[in-house]
């Protein structure tokens, strides 16, 4: 869901620590490193990398073109393939009957089994186009806040994995206690009842 | 350092906590006293989530529709439900922003910003990037503080008076 569109869901993130001066180039090496690169030969069922906001399938981070208005404004992708267990159980039917034929025997071991499916599925991921997702980020560096459009659980979980690798620094995720505690600027005395808490009964 | 997963889970009844009080704030204060400005308008919107723990079962009540609400909802307080998502409509000046909130991790989803028009050449593309941000930030302004101002009363001393309150509201 792009920042763009008529509706959008927005998970907040705050980056913990500085990255390394000069912060454009470090961020376009971050970007550059893991950007999307297509695996259409790998039978793998995700792939995910960063994009160029205004060109999800084909990234150019080429100068300033992620900054926008001081901020960083790029996509993540994640293609995904899959293959329905239907379809799966089908070839596997088909292969082992093949197989069984050729042995002369009336039985495949555990082993065998368990290769059949594994060469089945691959070859059926193999076969398979990955499906596109795009997923726009907006980074405001200054502010040490991350915007992700997207309240996908995997989606946010790839986005945490991929920015820990692309710029060696961790997203922490804002909810409630996190938002409390980082962003509200509260004082010692208040961070210290907050992490007394405990649930209030309104009714009931 | 932030134990991300610790807290996550042992304080999530913060958001549901926020989201009760944020219904319980809207209907029982003023327009006048919610802003400053008083083209400033919040309004509860068409969806509320509740759920109300039994035993060891979670009971869910979704109610949607225009003026959601209000007496279901208050049924489900009553039996000691609290608030999961709130749909809310904030208005300021001619601008109109609908949104639903989530309370385990303060989420934003259905987010409608006032309209900006159409992207008519990829020139205008900056452009309305930079609107958009502009417009979701003026919205995470608002919530940030309305956030504030329940953490600040929910670690001070007058919280039990809130809820004595909350519970008048819930239960006349």
């Amino acid at each position: 869901m792009g920042l763009l569109s008529s509706s959008v869901s927005i998970n907040r993130y705050y980056v913990e620590g500085k990255i390394e001066a000069p912060v454009l180039d470090t961020v376009k090496k971050g970007l550059v490193k893991h950007s999307f690169r297509e695996k259409e030969d790998e039978p793998s069922n995700k792939n995910a990398g960063w994009t160029s906001f205004n060109n999800h399938f084909n990234p150019n981070f080429n100068g300033s073109s992620f900054v926008i208005d001081e901020l960083f404004v790029f996509s993540l992708r994640l293609d995904k393939k899959s293959v329905s267990q239907k379809i799966i159980r089908k070839f596997v039917f088909i292969e082992t009957a093949k197989r069984l034929e050729e042995s002369g025997r009336g039985y495949l071991t555990a082993n065998e089994k368990k290769e059949v499916k594994e060469q089945v599925t691959d070859a059926l991921f193999l076969r398979m186009p990955a499906v596109p997702n795009v997923y726009d980020v907006v980074w405001n560096y200054e502010k040490s806040m991350l915007w992700f459009f997207s309240n996908n659980k995997s989606a946010n979980e790839e986005l945490e994995i991929l920015f820990s690798a692309s710029f060696n620094q961790s997203l922490i995720k804002i909810f409630p206690y996190s938002e409390a505690d980082i962003l509200l600027g509260l004082t010692d005395k208040e961070r210290d009842r907050l992490s007394l808490l405990s649930p209030s009964k309104f009714a009931g | 350092m932030l134990d991300v997963s610790l807290t996550y889970y042992r304080y999530g009844f913060l958001g549901s906590e926020f989201l009760t009080w944020l219904w319980f704030y809207i209907v029982n204060t003023d327009h006048d006293k919610l802003f400053d400005n008083k083209n400033e308008i919040l309004e509860i919107g068409n969806k509320i989530v509740l759920e109300r723990k039994v035993n060891d079962a979670v009971e869910k009540v979704t109610i949607k529709g225009k003026g959601a609400g209000l007496e279901e909802g208050i049924l489900s307080l009553k039996k000691g439900a609290v608030v999961k998502e709130l749909n809310l409509l904030y208005r300021k000046e001619e601008k109109e922003w609908s949104f639903t909130l989530t309370g385990e991790n303060l989420s934003l989803s259905n987010l409608k910003t006032p309209d900006i028009g159409f992207i008519k050449t990829k020139k205008d593309v900056e452009g309305f990037v930079v609107e958009k941000i502009f417009l979701y930030d003026s919205l995470y302004l608002l919530i940030d503080g309305l956030y504030k101002k329940f953490i600040k009363l929910r670690v001070s001393s007058g919280w039990i008076n809130v809820v004595s309150e909350m519970n008048k509201w819930i239960t006349s």
